[in-house]
C-alpha cells in the first residue's frame, strides 16, 4: 500500500493510505485525546474530543475518522482545541452524576483522566442532576445509568466483536439511554451471552462487575485487545 | 411509450378541453377549510346549470395566497374567488353567464401574483396533480425524452453545470458539480434520493411542490438518474404529508403504467423505478447521512463525512442527494434550455427560489421570486407588510439553522451570499416575518428547545451543550441571568458550532448569535447585575456561587 | 445463552404467535412485510403499518417484528424510540395535535398549547386518565398559511384559537 507523508505539529511523517490521523498520530508517538475510540472496533467519531485543524480545511474534523492524505498539515494542539476539549468534558460532567468519590471506577475511569489531562478544574455549567436508575438485574454485571456518557462503546462491542446485538441506544438526543434487548432488565435478556465484554469496554463505573471493590474495578482492557486481534486480524497476542 | 405516444395524449386532452375551467385549489392549506366540500358543489351547480359541456371543475394544487383559501379561480374570465364555502358554488356558477358571485374575490393582477416568477410552480394551480395526462399536456415528460435520446450522460451533466442550478435544500452546492462527482464514482449500483422531508418548521414548499407537480419531481429524478446512472431512486418524504405521499403513490403508479417509470423508458435502454420512503418524524433526518441511515432502516444518525454520499452513500454505494425543489427545477431546463436558466437571477445564484411567506405578515402563501429580489419587493410589495398596522422587526430566513434579519436590511437581495453575509442562510425557504411585537430573546429560546429535542444524541456537543444553552437562554428570558451567563452562552454558540459532528449542530447557535447580534439591547435588558461584579480578567475561573 | 434463557424465548414468541394467529391484523402485517421480502431495511415501514393497524407498538409486537425481520429486539426498539410519529404507549379516543412552528408559534399555538394544558391537567404527550384525549405537538404540519393550525382526529384546522380548540375538545369529552 502507498505511503502518504504528512506533517502532524510540525513533525514529519508517513502513514499508510487508508490510515486514520489518529492510527498515524500515535505511532508516531503524538497522543490525541480520545474517549468514544476503542482499537479494534469501527469510529464513530461521536465525542469530539479527538478533533483537530487541518490547514485548508475550515472544519475542524475528528482524527478518528479522518483519513491521512499527501500533503497534510495537521495541528491536535492549540489554544481553540484545547478549551473545546474542555468544554466538552465540563459538559459531559454537567449532563449526568459523574461523582468521582463515590464510584467504583474511581482511579480506573477514563473520563476522570481526560479531565485531569485536559487541565478541566471545574464544572462552570448547571449540573442537571438526572435521575437515571441503576440495573442489578444481571447476575454478573450491573449499569449505572447515571455515570453512562453514550460513547456507545458498549454497543458496538456487542454487535461487532460479540455479534449478539443485546445492547443499543434507545430515544434521542439528552433522552437517550442504553438499552437491553426490548428495553428490560439485564438479568431478563434472552440474547446476553454473559461475555463481559461490554464492561471491558465501558470508559467510566457505568457498566461494572458485581461484588467487587474500587481496587479490583479495572475494565481489563488487555483481555478486550485480545479478543479483538484474534477475531479481526486472526492473531493470537497474549497481553503483556 | 415512444415520442408520438406523448404528443398524441396531449393533443387528446387539447380536443377535450372545455371552454371554461373552474381550478379548485385542493392543497393542504384549503383542504382544511373544506375545499373538498366546495369542489363536490361546484360539479353539482354546474350540472344543475346544465353546463357540463363547458365548464370543466378541476382540482388543482396550491394556488399560493394560502391565507385567503379555498380558492377558486375561473378561466378565462379570470376572477378568482377567495375564502370560498361550499354554499358560494351555485353563484360562482352563475356568474360564469354574467350573474354575480356572492364570494370574495381578489385581484389576480395584484403583486402577490404579479411580481411572482414561475419555474418550479408554474404548473402547480394550473395542472391535475392527480392526471399524468394534465401534467403531459403542459408538456410534462418531454425533457426527459430529449435527454435519453439525444444526450448522452455527459451531455446531461455538463448542461447541468452551464445551468449554474444549485441546491434548494439550503447550502447551495452547485448541482452540476455534485452530478458530475456521483457520475464519475465508480459503482455497479447507483442510487438517487429525492430529500422531502421538510423538517424546517414555516416552510412548506416542498410540501406544496409534491402536491401540486409531483410528476415535476420523478421526471428530474429520471433525468438526475441517466446523468449519473442510478436505476433505482428513493423519495424521502415526511409523515406529516399525507396529501403529498398519496399524490406521489398516484403519480408513480401512473408513471409506471405509461411506461415513464420501469424498464427501458421511452424504448431506450435506460431502467429507473422510484420507491418512496416515510419519514417518522425526526428533523435530523434532513441531514443527507441521516436521511440515508433512516432509509436503511436505521436510526437516524448523521455520521462524518467525508466519505461524501457521492462516493459512498446509501448500503455503501454511490447516492445522488438533492431536495424537491432542485428536482423540480431540472425538467425546465432541459426542455427550455440552461442558457435560458442562467439568465434568470444574480451572477451566483441562478434561477428562482420559491419561499414559503408565513408569520406576521398579510399575505402568508407560497412566492417564486427570481433570486435576486430585494427582501423588501417580496416581504412589503408582494406580502403586504405586517397585518394590523403593525411593523416589521424582523425576517427569519432558515429555519432552526438559520437567522433573523432585521428590517434596516430588507433591501439586501435574496441569494445564498448576500444572506450568509448576515449571519443567516437561504436555507430551505421558510420566510417567517415577525413585528414588533416579537420578542427576540423568545425567538432564541424557541429555536434552541427545536434544537434540543431534535438532536440525535450521537455527539456530545450537541446534544448536551444544546440543553445547556437553552438553560442559559431559559434563564435570562426568566431575568435569573447576570453578564456572565451571556458570554457563557457565546462561548458555548462558538463551541457547539465548531465541534459538533453534522449540520444540525453545527448551525444549531445561529438564530441565538444572529439575535445577539442584530437585537442584542433585548438580551441585555434582561440580565441582572453579578454579584462578583463585571467579568473581568480572572473571572472565568473564579468558582461558581451556588444559584439554588 | 442459557437454556432457561432459549426456553424463555421461545414460550414468549410461542404466546405472540398463538395470539397472532386468532388476530388477522397480524396477517395484514405479514402480508405487508411480505410485500418487502422481509428485508429489515423496510424496519420503518413496517412500523408504520404496524402502528396503523394497532395505534401503538406494544413491545409483543416489536418482538414479532424483530422476529421476523430478523432483526434483534434491540435494534427495534432503538428505531422506534429514535422517531416521534412512534407511540410506544396507547392512545386516547381522540387525538388533538397542537403544530408548534415557527409560523404558528409566532402566531400564538404556545398559547393554545397551554389552554389545553391548564384545562385538562395533562402535558403534551400525554393523555387524560378517561382516556378521552390525547395531547400532542408537531413540530410544523406545513399548514403556515393558515397558522396556528390544529390537528383534531387527522382533521387539519385552520386559524385556531385557545378558545376555538377548547370548544372541540369539549365536545369530545362531554361525550
Amino acid at each position: 500500500m502507498a505511503a502518504k507523508t504528512l506533517t502532524i505539529d510540525g513533525k514529519q511523517i508517513s502513514a499508510e493510505e487508508g490510515a486514520t490521523v489518529l492510527q498515524a498520530a500515535t505511532e508516531a508517538g503524538i497522543k490525541i485525546p480520545t474517549l468514544c475510540h476503542l482499537e479494534g472496533v469501527y469510529d464513530v467519531g461521536a465525542c469530539r474530543l479527538c478533533i483537530v485543524e487541518i490547514t485548508g480545511t475550515p472544519k475542524l474534523l475528528p482524527a478518528c475518522t479522518t483519513k491521512v492524505a499527501e500533503g497534510m498539515e495537521i495541528k491536535t494542539q492549540g489554544g481553540r482545541l484545547q478549551k473545546y476539549r474542555r468544554m466538552i468534558l465540563e459538559l459531559l460532567f454537567a449532563e449526568r452524576n459523574h461523582v468521582c468519590a463515590v464510584c467504583v471506577s474511581n482511579g480506573h475511569c477514563e473520563l476522570q483522566t481526560l479531565a485531569y489531562s485536559q487541565g478541566m478544574e471545574h464544572v462552570r455549567y448547571d449540573y442537571t442532576f438526572p435521575k437515571w436508575g441503576v440495573d442489578t438485574t444481571h447476575r454478573l454485571f450491573g449499569m449505572d445509568h447515571n455515570r453512562c456518557i453514550l460513547c456507545t462503546r458498549c454497543v458496538r462491542v456487542c454487535w461487532h466483536i460479540e455479534g449478539a446485538g443485546t445492547k443499543n441506544v434507545a430515544g434521542r438526543g439528552g433522552r437517550s439511554k442504553i438499552i437491553t434487548d426490548l428495553n428490560q432488565p439485564w438479568g431478563d435478556s434472552d440474547s446476553c451471552t454473559e461475555c463481559g465484554k461490554c464492561v471491558m469496554a465501558c470508559p467510566t463505573g457505568a457498566l461494572f462487575h458485581k461484588g467487587l471493590t474500587t481496587g479490583e474495578m479495572e475494565h481489563d482492557r488487555d483481555k478486550l485487545e485480545f479478543i479483538v486481534t484474534a477475531r479481526e486480524k486472526k492473531q493470537w497476542v497474549a497481553a503483556d | 411509450m415512444i415520442y408520438h405516444d406523448l404528443i398524441a395524449i396531449k393533443e387528446k386532452e387539447l380536443a377535450a378541453r372545455k371552454k371554461i375551467v373552474l381550478r379548485c385549489c385542493m392543497a393542504a392549506g384549503c383542504m382544511s377549510s373544506d375545499a373538498k366540500g366546495v369542489k363536490e358543489q361546484l360539479v353539482k351547480a354546474v350540472a344543475e346549470a346544465g353546463l357540463q359541456d363547458q365548464v370543466e371543475v378541476r382540482g388543482v394544487g396550491c394556488m399560493k395566497l394560502c391565507c385567503e383559501g379555498p380558492l377558486v379561480q375561473a378561466d378565462p374570465q379570470n376572477s378568482l374567488y377567495i375564502k370560498v364555502t361550499a354554499g358560494n358554488a351555485p353563484s360562482i356558477v352563475a356568474a360564469l353567464k354574467g350573474g354575480k358571485a356572492n364570494a370574495a374575490q381578489t385581484d389576480p393582477d395584484a403583486a402577490f401574483f404579479k411580481q411572482q416568477f414561475s419555474i418550479v410552480l408554474a404548473n402547480s394551480g394550473v395542472v391535475d396533480p392527480e392526471r399524468i395526462e394534465s401534467y403531459i399536456t403542459a408538456d410534462g415528460y418531454q425533457a426527459l425524452h430529449e435527454v435519453l435520446h439525444e444526450m448522452t450522460p455527459k451531455d446531461v451533466v455538463e448542461a447541468m453545470v452551464k445551468s449554474g442550478l444549485r441546491g434548494r435544500g439550503g447550502a447551495g452546492f452547485p448541482t452540476g458539480l455534485k452530478w458530475g462527482t456521483v457520475a464519475k464514482s465508480p459503482g455497479a449500483r447507483k442510487y438517487v434520493i429525492c430529500n422531502a422531508d421538510e423538517g424546517d418548521p414555516g416552510a412548506f414548499m416542498d410540501r406544496s411542490v409534491l402536491e401540486s407537480d409531483p410528476h415535476s419531481v420523478l421526471e428530474g429524478m429520471a433525468i438526475a438518474a441517466y446523468a449519473v446512472g442510478a436505476d433505482q431512486g428513493f423519495i424521502y418524504v415526511r409523515a406529516e404529508y399525507p396529501l403529498a405521499i398519496s399524490h406521489l403513490q398516484i403519480a408513480i403508479k401512473q408513471a409506471k403504467q405509461h411506461g415513464l417509470l420501469g424498464a427501458g423508458i421511452f424504448e431506450s435502454p435506460f431502467n429507473f423505478n422510484i420507491d418512496i420512503r416515510i419519514g417518522a418524524g425526526a428533523f435530523v433526518c434532513g441531514e443527507e447521512t441521516a436521511l440515508m441511515a433512516s432509509v436503511e432502516g436505521k436510526r437516524g444518525t448523521p455520521r462524518p463525512r467525508p466519505p461524501f454520499p457521492a462516493e459512498s452513500g446509501l448500503f455503501g454505494c454511490p447516492t445522488l442527494l438533492n431536495n424537491v425543489e432542485t428536482f423540480a427545477n431540472v425538467p425546465a431546463i432541459y426542455r427550455k434550455g440552461a442558457e435560458w436558466f442562467a439568465g434568470i437571477g444574480t451572477e451566483k445564484s441562478k434561477g428562482t427560489k420559491v419561499f414559503a411567506l408565513a408569520g406576521k405578515i398579510k399575505n402568508t402563501g407560497l412566492i417564486e421570486v427570481p433570486m435576486g429580489t430585494p427582501l423588501r419587493v417580496i416581504v412589503e410589495e408582494m406580502g403586504g407588510g405586517a397585518p394590523d398596522g403593525g411593523t416589521i422587526k424582523a425576517v427569519q430566513t432558515g429555519g432552526p439553522s438559520g437567522g433573523c434579519i432585521p428590517s434596516q436590511h430588507l433591501d439586501t437581495p435574496v441569494d445564498y451570499e448576500s444572506l450568509g453575509k448576515l449571519g443567516s442562510i437561504m436555507g430551505s425557504g421558510g420566510m417567517i416575518v415577525m413585528d414588533d411585537s416579537t420578542n427576540m430573546v423568545e425567538i432564541a429560546r424557541f429555536f434552541m428547545e427545536f434544537c434540543m429535542d431534535e438532536s440525535c444524541g450521537k455527539c456530545i456537543p450537541c446534544r448536551a451543550g444544546t440543553v445547556q444553552m437553552h438553560n442559559l437562554l431559559d434563564k435570562i428570558a426568566n431575568r435569573q441571568a447576570t453578564a456572565r451567563d451571556l458570554a457563557k452562552l457565546e462561548e458555548l454558540c462558538d463551541m457547539v458550532k465548531n465541534t459538533s459532528l453534522c449540520g444540525l449542530g453545527q448551525t444549531a447557535p445561529n438564530p441565538t448569535l444572529s439575535t445577539l447580534r442584530f437585537f442584542r439591547n433585548e438580551y441585555e435588558a434582561l440580565l441582572q447585575p453579578d454579584p462578583f461584579g463585571p467579568r473581568g480578567s480572572g473571572a472565568a475561573n473564579q468558582p461558581e456561587l451556588a444559584t439554588k | 445463552m442459557t437454556v432457561t434463557n432459549e426456553h424463555k424465548t421461545q414460550s414468549r414468541l410461542k404466546v405472540i404467535f398463538e395470539h397472532a394467529s386468532g388476530d388477522k391484523r397480524f396477517k395484514i402485517l405479514e402480508v405487508h412485510m411480505k410485500k418487502h421480502q422481509f428485508r429489515q431495511d423496510a424496519l420503518i415501514e413496517i412500523l408504520h403499518k404496524a402502528q396503523e393497524l394497532f395505534g401503538y407498538l406494544e413491545d409483543d409486537l416489536l418482538l414479532f417484528v424483530s422476529c421476523k425481520l430478523k432483526l434483534p429486539p434491540s435494534r427495534v426498539y432503538g428505531v422506534a424510540t429514535f422517531y416521534h410519529f412512534f407511540q410506544l404507549k396507547p392512545q386516547g379516543e381522540h387525538t388533538c395535535v397542537v403544530c408548534l412552528g415557527t409560523a404558528c408559534y409566532v402566531k400564538g399555538a404556545d398559547k393554545i398549547l397551554n389552554g389545553i394544558q391548564e384545562k385538562y391537567k395533562i402535558k403534551a404527550g400525554e393523555t387524560t386518565a378517561d382516556n378521552k384525549l390525547s395531547l400532542l405537538t408537531a413540530r410544523c404540519i406545513g399548514a403556515c398559511g393558515i397558522a396556528p393550525a390544529v390537528v383534531y382526529d387527522g382533521t387539519v384546522t385552520p386559524r385556531a384559537t385557545p378558545g376555538s380548540a377548547l370548544e372541540q375538545i369539549n365536545q369530545w369529552v362531554a361525550k
